[in-house]
């Protein structure tokens, strides 16, 4: 609420606005970067035995939360949201188990995901149509499809279960060549690189971000709102299908129920990234790092003995801290 | 002159405008008509269904479906949502649950069980409405601590014991004559709601902050004191509902509303409340989570679970768009 009030009342757009607002930004994922590396060098502090070798585990736990966050920034920033993406990631999860398990052969597994990520398209572009049709609120529509999603992934895979290709998890597991580099996260900012870097470059890109700052001012420039949205909830469709094959080559199987935390944590990845709720601001660089730092939290508590479930509270306490400070921060330089 | 004006008016009638005004105007008759409908489904597809006990077992769970729907109409009449309730609620009958072997006993679990649902709402309440934080996430975050403190409270209360105190289980699934117990617990509860919302000053508030904060705020209303208010009651809200559901399940779990969270939102939404706020009412909302229910009830006989939760999905769609429809021609 306060946030759409601040967009509203200092519009952007000048350059030097632009430029300033980039330099913020990208002044916030630097510091999360700082932080990142501070609790880095805690973790290793609180547990001695944490080597490179626990850093091949924290990245292939890490990514598919990242690919959600992903995910969930690529339609906040349009000014919208989905809490469909676990279940989404569900479905694509016990598609992909299940069909690997039934058509086994390494290469077979190639078309298989290339399945999964068109199916991933699909269940993007149903979100999406029924938020530009139905004009029902983005809320609404996308508790509803979680639902929808599922439902389908039950039908899908009664049971968890399911088969994974070898080379899928080979994809995930492990470091690649040297110890210190971990395959997960290579995967992660290969896939980034392919996806966000060409589309925030784009002319679609730039129109999700005008469309998130201030949709009347995006139509009247002549950006299509409607086909935008649109576009914004199926690059979310698909970025959350290569999160769902990513639990599917972690875990070796397909797990029929949404994990419940996976929005929550999704949603405060992406916020705590730097991209406001209201839309328009922010990038997919921001929210990564944040999950990082959630579940190295998370670790960090387990190595302490802390009862890990103090780890929730932290997540919990952390997100509503942060942002408490970054809307005081904005209230004040907005009054000032 | 009087068959022309008789005319007029018939025609008036048959207008497709004049029925979505009413429609619109008078969201309570299309919603008991289909709530009606689909009971009288209910019995066409196993004759027998509706009978006494039926009724009971619906009316308890749509009891505490519709005082969790009551947290939502109340924060979406402002333009918000309380997407913690499933946890409170939780923690709520989880708590109580473990003072039934503790000095002071049930009562004591209950004030306990309240008063934390109440911080944590309160909580929530000061970020929204004095730090200006956006209701989703305070609300995601608070459910994330609440959670957290719940399951800590789980391993240290393994020692001791717990069970859902007798007199809860008294108020969940006992019965009065032909009524069920719940019902003491919830038609207090929306009578405090319904005249909240129509007959306070406080309940024009809500609306008057979720229509346009900035017009409430010119007309001198103290939005972060209402916001403070109005989640910290949402908070006390929920804990009822969690008392109620581990009395009518007889188990306390850490996760046991959690089911309920997003029916809950569908139920206030389903009942004409705008999640954009400023719109909506209980009485709405009281008719959605009975539809709710008995829709639930109806799909349990024709579909295997998995098919029932798509069919409810999109029915909660179908219903939105079509509100979304009705107010958006006005």
């Amino acid at each position: 609420m306060s946030a759409t009030t601040a967009t509203i009342e200092q519009p952007r757009g000048g350059p030097a606005d632009r430029i300033g607002s980039f330099a913020r930004d990208n002044a916030w994922t630097l510091g999360l970067l700082g932080f990142l590396a501070v609790l880095l060098g805690f973790t290793k502090f609180a547990n001695p035995n944490y080597g490179l070798d626990s850093l091949q585990g924290t990245a292939t736990s890490v990514l598919p939360l990242a690919l959600a966050a992903v995910a969930q920034a690529v339609v906040v920033i349009s000014g919208g949201i989905d809490l469909s993406i676990s279940s989404q990631m569900a479905l694509t999860s016990c598609i992909a188990a299940t069909l690997m398990k039934g058509y086994p052969g390494e290469g077979v597994a190639v078309g298989i995901v290339i399945l999964v990520l068109l199916i991933g398209v699909v269940l993007g572009a149903v979100n999406g149509a029924l938020v530009v049709l139905t004009k029902v609120p983005d809320i609404v529509v996308t508790l509803s499809t979680f639902f929808i999603w599922a439902g389908f992934a039950l039908l899908v895979r009664p049971a968890p279960g399911g088969a994974a290709a070898d080379w899928l998890k080979g994809l995930v597991v492990g470091g690649l060549g040297i110890d210190w580099l971990p395959k997960a996260a290579i995967l992660l900012i290969v896939l980034v690189a392919l996806i966000w870097i060409p589309l925030s470059r784009s002319r679609l890109g730039l129109s999700l971000y005008a469309i998130g700052s201030n949709p009347l001012a995006a139509f009247r420039s002549g950006v299509a709102v409607n086909r935008t949205k649109f576009l914004a909830y199926v690059i979310t469709g698909f970025v959350a299908a290569f999160a769902g094959l990513s639990l599917t080559a972690s875990t070796g199987i397909g797990t029929p129920v949404p994990e419940p935390t996976y929005v929550l944590i999704s949603i405060a990845a992406v916020v705590l990234g730097g991209v406001s709720l209201a839309g328009g601001i922010g990038g997919v660089f921001g929210p990564i790092v944040a999950v990082v730092v959630l579940q190295l939290i998370r670790d960090d508590m387990t190595f302490m003995h802390v009862d890990p479930n103090y780890g929730l509270v932290a997540q919990g306490l952390i997100l509503i801290g942060v942002l408490m400070v970054g809307s005081l921060i904005q209230q004040r330089r907005s009054r000032a | 002159m009087t068959a022309a004006t008789s005319t007029v008016g018939r025609n008036r009638w048959l207008s497709a405008s004049t029925w979505r005004n009413l429609l619109r105007d008078y969201p309570l008759v299309p919603l008991t008509i289909l709530l009606v409908l689909l009971v009288v489904l209910a019995d066409i597809l196993q004759p027998g269904l509706v009978n006494p006990g039926w009724v009971t077992s619906a009316v308890r769970q749509a009891a505490v479906l519709g005082i969790l729907a009551g947290c939502q109409t109340l924060t979406m009449l402002t333009g918000g949502i309380d997407l913690s309730v499933g946890f409170v609620a939780s923690m709520a009958g989880f708590v109580t649950a473990t003072f039934v072997h503790q000095p002071g006993g049930w009562p004591m679990g209950i004030a306990v069980s309240l008063g934390a649902a109440a911080l944590a709402g309160l909580v929530s309440g000061i970020g929204v409405g004095i730090f200006r934080v956006h209701p989703l996430i305070v609300t995601l975050g608070m459910g994330l601590v609440v959670f957290g403190f719940a399951n800590v409270w789980q391993l240290q209360s393994v020692q001791t014991g717990s069970g859902v105190p007798i007199e809860i289980r008294t108020i969940g699934s006992g019965t009065l004559g032909a009524l069920p117990n719940d019902l003491l617990v919830f038609v207090p509860v929306a009578i405090v709601l319904l005249l909240l919302l129509k007959r306070t000053g406080y309940g024009r508030m809500l609306y008057a902050i979720g229509d346009n904060p900035i017009a409430a705020r010119l007309s001198g209303v103290r939005s972060w004191q209402v916001l403070v208010v109005l989640y910290a009651l949402s908070g006390v809200l929920a804990g009822i509902a969690g008392l109620v559901q581990s009395g009518l399940s007889n188990t306390a779990s850490v996760t046991l509303v959690q089911p309920y969270l997003l029916p809950s939102v569908a139920a206030a939404v389903i009942g004409g409340t705008s999640i954009l706020g400023g719109r909506g009412g209980y009485s709405g909302t009281i008719v959605g989570a009975l539809i709710l229910t008995v829709l639930a009830s109806v799909l349990s006989i024709v579909l295997p679970e998995p098919w029932r939760q798509v069919v409810f999905g999109s029915i909660v769609v179908l219903v939105a768009a079509t509100y979304a429809r009705l107010t958006a021609e006005s």
